[in-house]
């Protein structure tokens, strides 16, 4: 009695309210016609400060919010001319000049000067986030940038401590770190704590003050950004007016949002979504590599590792083609040597394949009896289910393994305290010139344990590449182009057939497209998205 | 032989300033247990912050210098003493994955976990105290049973595969609901870049913007994760009802009223539910505590900012610093309730006022 015709008013208000709220929801089942609405999860965005951002998420804002000197074209992953019209380098392989662009703004509407590039990069440098290191490379510190870098007028010029192959600047002149920024709205919104400047970097974070085709209107970490187009982005203005980034952690999420219209572009999903969509006309399965490639690591501390059959066994013993099919489906392809595809000098074909007679041949002939691998790997499920695959063909051949499973940052810790037998692990490329990746895997200055080289692969594993390491810093230093590239493929060809790496996969990207959305480049394994081209 | 006697308010303000001072105490123990439990498992789980900071590439300089800077290398009595002097101050530090003051994160997220929560418990109770007195009254009935199996249904479906499927059918096939997130991206923006965001509950936000549109688009996205979770809440308050009632509606009070002839509605719906109030009362206390703490599965699949995603992501990353701050504002959100409870004894049963 005393609830019952309470509970009818409020029974008729619930249902009230939810016939009002479900009518615009199906209103607005399409995304706005000027708006790309895009799922991904973006949680790994630390900072969208350009000179701070080193995730992928983070670097897609960069991509569209700024500039670098050079820059890769979005459509042939080619370097090409970005702020800077043209550039030249002096006989002695250490000055470079670049001329700017004459008429080229700020989103803010200042122009663009070599004073700007020249503060960007040394803001980059004392700045000092996770990225300075791409730039520091070049022999510049806090204490010496202003002097290596000084711009003036329509010239910046630009001095390095050896004479580096030219194609090893200008790759890592397209990184986000080096970035141009607007020196005036970063001088004006610099926080003073303690009277120490923060040269914007907090400001940074949630805005942006760049030449990209994109200006940032909004970011919240683990809810999404706002994108906005600015008129007159000197490589033609972008298509679409706003872009709309939504923190969708949940693979099946996405691709509900995607199937029914409303979102335009889902980024994270996983094989399994993408098989289910594969036959929906309304949506197109875009396929391009990433960066990160997945290897097996054997740590030459056990004596075993560093027999040459025994490695060469174990290179047979793989199913890389079974695994990419079964396990990866789409999300790695089989890649067998430390560049990725898309990187200067990569190697692309494909030496070895599961043989178990010629990989039991090799085991013979090594005279090693009955083999014993503890394999580290990390508890996540496709990591699990490729360790299982190369537990099976390696029982084939007489090796046998015991998975070691534990959690990543764990194993990480074991991995660089050199204390596993063998791991399973990836590596992403940090910038995209091929001295990332060589200097890692095929370089070790010092093998000893005191040395904690920590940074090199190769050390992790105790492995000391000989001659290898020479030639790989020969290489960042070789000024002839196509000179390096036979540099690295030679590089590549040595440390696939002695080391004690196994290269499995490359890191493939699935992206779900509405069927009306073109023009969606993600920059492959080099560079982040272009938003600016997209059409819809 | 005469007596003074003493006057009545002085005792009672005594009284009352007792209870204040024992609830102070009790309060700050709890809070200083809360804020030692969640130290000392954050400094023992195995997760190294360092390397969650500087990554794969970092150098044993660079480690050695963080573990300084964040004063890991200090003595465990000491950390925890820096640690409750300046949580006391309201500073629970700053995350390690974002470098922002985690007080800040955790505020900007406890709206959202507030709405989606309140929400559900609004209609765990609309719902499940009814069901559970009208199970009561009727035991063995089909009503009772039907309750009885829809409860145990909503104990042991997984949330994680009933959140899918409702997405799938209620959004995916009938489109009677929005997506995931809080809101279409066009009320996004408008409520980013037109509305003053007053509360963070987008909700209320829209209200006060005299945004109708937005609040039903609000209203749209929030129905099903919040029907979700108070299915959940409807279970479970439905059983503790009924189990409540029932053995309320054997006692011996009852049986004089309806010997009285007084009618069966009054008995079971005034009478009988009065009774069962105080416990009832612990019982959505408890419920709406256990929301507020973050469904994790929910706010994964929803896409919804709230807090439960946020201690989840944080401990991904053994970013310490933002589960614990996460950790102590549920922690206190429970304190909150409990007290809460406590006063409403007070007003629904005249024995506890004394």
């Amino acid at each position: 009695m005393l609830f019952e015709p309470t509970l009818r008013r409020v029974g008729a208000v619930a249902i009230a309210a939810l016939m009002l709220g479900t009518a615009p929801a199906a209103l607005f089942a399409e995304t706005p016609a000027d708006t790309l609405v895009i799922a991904s999860a973006i949680d790994d965005i630390v900072s969208l400060d350009p000179h701070e951002a080193y995730e992928f998420s983070g670097l897609d804002v960069v991509n569209n919010a700024y500039d670098g000197l050079v820059e890769i074209n979005p459509e042939t992953l080619a370097l090409e001319p970005g702020l800077a019209e043209s550039w030249s380098v002096a006989e002695d392989g250490m000055t470079y000049t670049f001329k700017m662009k004459a008429g080229l703004t700020f989103s803010s509407g200042n122009p663009v000067r070599a004073e700007d590039a020249a503060f960007s990069l040394q803001r980059a440098v004392k700045l000092n986030k996770t990225p300075a290191f791409i730039l520091n490379q070049f022999g510049w510190s806090i204490e010496n940038v202003d002097t290596m870098i000084t711009g003036a007028g329509d010239t910046l010029t630009i001095k390095v401590d050896k004479p580096y192959a030219p194609t090893f600047l200008y790759n890592c002149l397209t990184a986000g770190v080096a970035s141009i920024v607007d020196a005036e709205v970063v001088k004006a919104n610099e926080v003073v704590t303690d009277g120490v400047g923060d040269m914007a970097n907090e400001w940074l974070k949630t805005n942006s003050a760049g030449t990209g085709a994109y200006i940032l209107k909004s970011f919240k970490p683990n809810e999404g950004y706002v994108l906005e187009a600015r008129p007159g982005y000197w490589r033609g203005d972008a298509k679409i007016a706003k872009v709309f980034m939504q923190h969708v952690p949940e693979a099946a999420t996405e691709r509900l949002q995607l199937e029914k219209g409303d979102i335009d572009i889902a980024r994270t999903l996983t094989p399994v979504d993408v098989d289910g969509m594969r036959a929906n006309a309304d949506v197109t399965i875009q396929e391009d590599v990433g960066g990160q490639v997945y290897y097996l690591a054997f740590n030459q501390k056990n004596e075993n590792y560093k027999n040459a059959k025994f490695l060469d066994a174990m290179r047979w013993a793989i199913d890389y083609q079974g695994m990419a099919d079964t396990i990866m489906k789409g999300a790695a392809v089989p890649h067998q040597a430390f560049l990725p595809k898309g990187y200067l000098g990569a190697l692309d074909d494909l030496p070895y394949a599961l043989d178990v007679e010629k990989a039991k041949a090799l085991l013979a002939e090594s005279g090693i009896a009955a083999p014993k691998i503890k394999l580290s790997v990390r508890n996540a499920a496709d990591r699990m289910d490729v360790a299982q695959s190369i537990q099976n063909t390696f029982g084939q051949v007489g090796i046998e393994v015991e998975l070691s499973v534990g959690e990543g940052a764990d194993q990480l810790k074991e991995y660089r305290a050199r204390l596993h037998d063998a791991t399973l692990q990836t590596w992403g490329p940090d910038y995209p010139d091929p001295n990332t990746n060589s200097s890692t895997f095929a370089e070790n200055p010092d093998n000893s344990d005191a040395a904690n080289n920590t940074g090199y692969l190769a050390w992790r594993n105790a492995y000391d590449p000989g001659e290898m390491t020479a030639a790989s810093k020969a290489a960042v230093l070789e000024q002839d182009p196509a000179k390096r590239v036979e540099m690295y493929a030679a590089l590549q060809i040595k440390h696939r057939e002695t080391s004690p790496f196994i290269l499995m996969f490359q890191q493939a990207r699935q992206t779900g497209v509405r069927a009306n959305v073109k023009g969606f480049y993600t920059g492959g394994a080099v560079d982040a998205v272009a938003y600016w081209l997209v059409t819809k | 032989m005469t007596s003074t006697p003493i006057p009545a308010a002085a005792p009672r303000a005594w009284q009352l300033l007792r209870q204040i001072g024992n609830t102070g105490v009790t309060l700050l123990v709890t809070f200083l247990g809360l804020l030692a439990v969640t130290f000392f498992i954050s400094r023992i789980v195995p997760t190294d912050p360092v390397m969650s900071i500087l990554g794969e590439r970092a150098t044993a300089a660079q480690i050695a210098d963080t573990r300084a800077k964040l004063g890991l290398d200090e003595p465990m009595l000491k950390q925890f003493g820096i640690y409750v002097a300046n949580t006391l101050q309201g500073d629970l530090g700053t995350s390690i994955r974002t470098r922002e003051p985690v007080l800040q994160e955790v505020l900007e997220r406890f709206p959202a976990t507030l709405e989606l929560a309140t929400l559900a418990t609004i209609l765990g109770v609309l719902f499940g105290v009814p069901a559970g007195v009208i199970a009561a009254a009727k035991p063995g009935s089909l009503f009772d049973q039907t309750v009885r199996l829809v409860g145990l249904m909503g104990y042991s479906m997984p949330i994680f595969w009933l959140g899918l499927m409702g997405l799938l059918l209620f959004y995916g096939h009938l489109g009677w609901v929005g997506g995931p997130g809080r809101l279409d991206p066009v009320y996004q923006m408008a409520l980013d870049f037109e509305m003053t965001q007053y509360t963070g509950m987008i909700m209320l936000d829209t209200a006060l913007n005299g945004n109708w549109d937005a609040f039903a688009n609000a209203f749209s996205h929030i129905i099903l994760p919040s029907g979700l979770l108070a299915y959940i809440s409807m279970a479970y308050i439905a059983r503790m009802t009924r189990s409540f009632m029932m053995n309320e509606l054997g006692q011996e009070y009852i049986t004089t009223a309806r010997v009285k002839g007084m009618p069966e509605r009054r008995v079971i719906w005034v009478h009988a539910l009065k009774n069962v109030m105080v416990p009832l009362i612990t019982v959505i206390a408890l419920s709406y505590a256990g929301l507020l703490e973050g469904a994790v599965l929910t706010e994964t699949i929803f896409a919804w900012p709230g807090l439960g995603s946020y201690i989840t992501d944080a401990l991904l990353v053994a970013d310490m610093p933002a589960v614990l701050g996460g950790t102590i504002v549920v922690g206190v959100a429970y304190i909150g309730l409990n007290m809460l409870s406590d006063l409403l004894y007070r007003l629904v049963d005249p024995r506890a006022r004394v």
